[in-house]
């Protein structure tokens, strides 16, 4: 029970603070606040698989998009039926990430990196590239906000964010779940050690084909809130710089947390749309987050932070002890010489 | 469509892809290092060079400085940081990604953001007719290079004693080490060279897989303009998926 709460209040805590910031911020920042949500249940979905299974796509928004694109077609051309547009992309996503993930699930480390990137461009370049399908590389403006089937304008962006709070809230939880239940602990024992837990009779190819299969749901539901938030979307959202701007927020707020994306969420999206107000240079801006978050910050940087602290006090414990240690031994021999010399 | 002018310019592209290739195949099979910036290299070679060439008008000045910038900035990149991250993948894709955007805004602010042309050197801006049709002499210049530099490496990797070095560090870094072979020391030598031009894991592989690339890419592009990306990144997933370590790779 102690494991799940931890992270169970972060994700409570987060949405309720959420809920309460609606009404009194101006409307840009809250309009900012989505989109740090939305994407961070995309990155919360990548660090399913990259913190909890150990496998590094650089590939994920091949399924935020495909749930962006799907969602925005079937809203144009069909309906803005939000259920039917969340069943659609789930079942389009499950089915690409059915194939793909046949193909992804024969390599393991560098070349897992390079295939989950090359599958994900094959998308990208077919929506960049075929006009037919959703307009290339212009992308699909003026999707219209979601129809929930029952009284709830979502036009309004405080109602909209709102209900991305839900929508977090959910997805937020289910996570923390799925995780902490036995089958999440079956994939953290996978990524400690594969070998051993097939000794121990595991499937270990089933369940992580499954922890792929569900995390790309996830983030394909992230694409969906997104297009309906951006009322727009291209195919930035399906490359490469996408799946790796994902990955900058997992290991920005720690890998293998599951809440430490929103945290990274946070950063990134304040880093893109605060300081391009201060400086042309945004470019160098993201690209120094990503070296600097690497090289000084490969645990999170929570992580980081706590580990050295811990560090601090192990170490603060460790020379108590010893000074301790040292005045017993002191006082141990010189009763010991006392009695030498009482004898 | 014109078949012949097709394929004369595939062979071309795919000279010039093998020049990027064979570096890319020798840092990533000899130093297992996953370099995202290598375009990044690629870009600020072609800056240099321009801009060389816009001050003093001379080509062979504008290569020869753009072989000694660039490999300097890839030797400060790789001995300040990519060096602390030996044999961890992830947070070197990273942090080349993270050079990426800085390179690339490094030439933004240096040389702004419209694409500017590189004048051709005067010898080579004509056109030589082949069989009845028109090919710019600067494409040849290009295929030469590449047959040039694809010879070279081949001598150097496969005749001389830093090349079998070389071939030994990938086929077995600890023994290579272990018969006296510095190895850390070859790699930052390596990596000069990779930053010129490169090439192992496979330089064969490079080879053939540029001219794969390049006609897959110019005939996708004639035929399927839709699918023109997807002809290219289907067979590298494909590959990996199936032939992990390359066609060529043992």
């Amino acid at each position: 029970m102690n494991r799940i709460k931890g992270p169970f209040f972060t994700i409570i805590v987060v949405a309720i603070l959420a809920a309460i910031a609606i009404p009194i911020l101006p409307s840009y920042y809250v309009s900012l606040m989505a989109q740090v949500l939305i994407f961070a249940i995309f990155a919360m979905s990548l660090d399913l698989i990259v913190g909890v299974v150990g496998l590094p796509s650089l590939g994920h928004a091949a399924y935020f998009g495909t749930g962006a694109y799907v969602a925005g077609l079937i809203s144009l051309r069909v309906s803005p039926n939000f259920w039917l547009n969340v069943v659609a992309a789930a079942i389009v996503s499950l089915i690409i990430a059915a194939i793909f993930g046949l193909l992804v699930m024969r390599t393991v480390g560098p070349t897992f990196l390079m295939i989950t990137m090359a599958l994900a461009q094959l998308l990208w370049g077919i929506v960049y590239k075929w006009r037919e399908i959703a307009n290339g590389e212009d992308g699909l403006p003026g999707v219209p906000r979601p129809n929930l089937g029952f009284a709830w304008d979502l036009v309004q962006i405080q109602s909209f964010t709102f209900f991305v709070v839900l929508c977090f809230l959910v997805c937020g939880l289910l996570l923390v779940i799925y995780v902490k239940s036995p089958f999440g602990s079956t994939l953290l024992g996978i990524r400690e050690s594969e070998s051993r837990m097939r000794a121990l009779g595991y499937n270990v190819w089933l369940y992580k084909y499954i922890a792929y299969l569900s995390s790309a749901m996830v983030a394909s539901f992230s694409g969906v809130l997104f297009v309906y938030y951006n009322n727009f979307i291209n195919p930035n959202y399906l490359s490469m710089n996408f799946s790796a701007k994902a990955m900058l927020m997992v290991i920005l707020g720690g890998a293998g947390t599951l809440v430490g994306p929103i945290f990274g969420s946070l950063v990134v999206v304040m880093l893109e749309n605060v300081v391009s107000n201060f400086t042309q240079r945004w470019m160098t801006m993201i690209g120094l987050t990503y070296v600097i978050v690497v090289l000084f910050f490969p645990k999170g940087v929570l992580g980081t932070i706590r580990q050295r602290l811990e560090i601090r006090r192990a170490g603060a414990a460790t020379a108590a002890a010893a000074a301790k240690a040292v005045a017993a031994a002191e006082k141990e021999s010189s009763e010991v010489g006392r009695e030498a010399a009482g004898s | 469509m014109n078949w012949g002018i097709q394929l004369l310019n595939s062979v071309s592209f795919a000279m010039l892809l093998f020049l990027i290739a064979s570096g890319l195949t020798l840092i990533f099979g000899l130093m297992r290092i996953a370099n995202l910036a290598h375009g990044s290299f690629f870009l600020l070679g072609a800056y240099v060079g321009l801009a060389v060439l816009e001050k003093y008008e001379n080509f062979a000045l504008a290569a020869l400085a753009a072989c000694i910038i660039v490999p300097l900035v890839g030797i400060i990149l790789h001995s300040v940081f990519i060096n602390r991250l030996e044999g961890k993948e992830l947070p070197q894709v990273l942090l080349t990604f993270g050079f990426m955007f800085i390179l690339a805004d490094l030439c933004l602010y240096l040389w702004g953001g419209t694409p500017q042309t590189l004048p051709k050197p005067e010898i080579f801006s004509s056109s030589v007719d082949v069989a009845g049709m028109f090919f710019p002499t600067y494409r040849f210049f290009v295929v030469g290079c590449g047959l040039i530099i694809a010879v070279a490496l081949w001598l150097l990797l496969e005749k001389t004693k830093i090349g079998a070095m070389v071939r030994a560090g990938v086929d077995d870094q600890e023994m290579a080490r272990a018969v006296g072979v510095n190895v850390p020391m070859l790699f930052t030598t390596v990596f000069l060279v990779v930053v010129v031009i490169g090439g192992i894991g496979s330089v064969k592989g490079a080879f053939v897989g540029s001219l794969v690339v390049a006609l897959l890419d110019n005939f996708g592009k004639t035929l399927f303009p839709e699918l023109s990306l997807f002809t290219i990144f289907l067979p590298m997933a494909l590959v990996l998926a199936f032939r992990p370590k390359g066609l060529f790779g043992k």
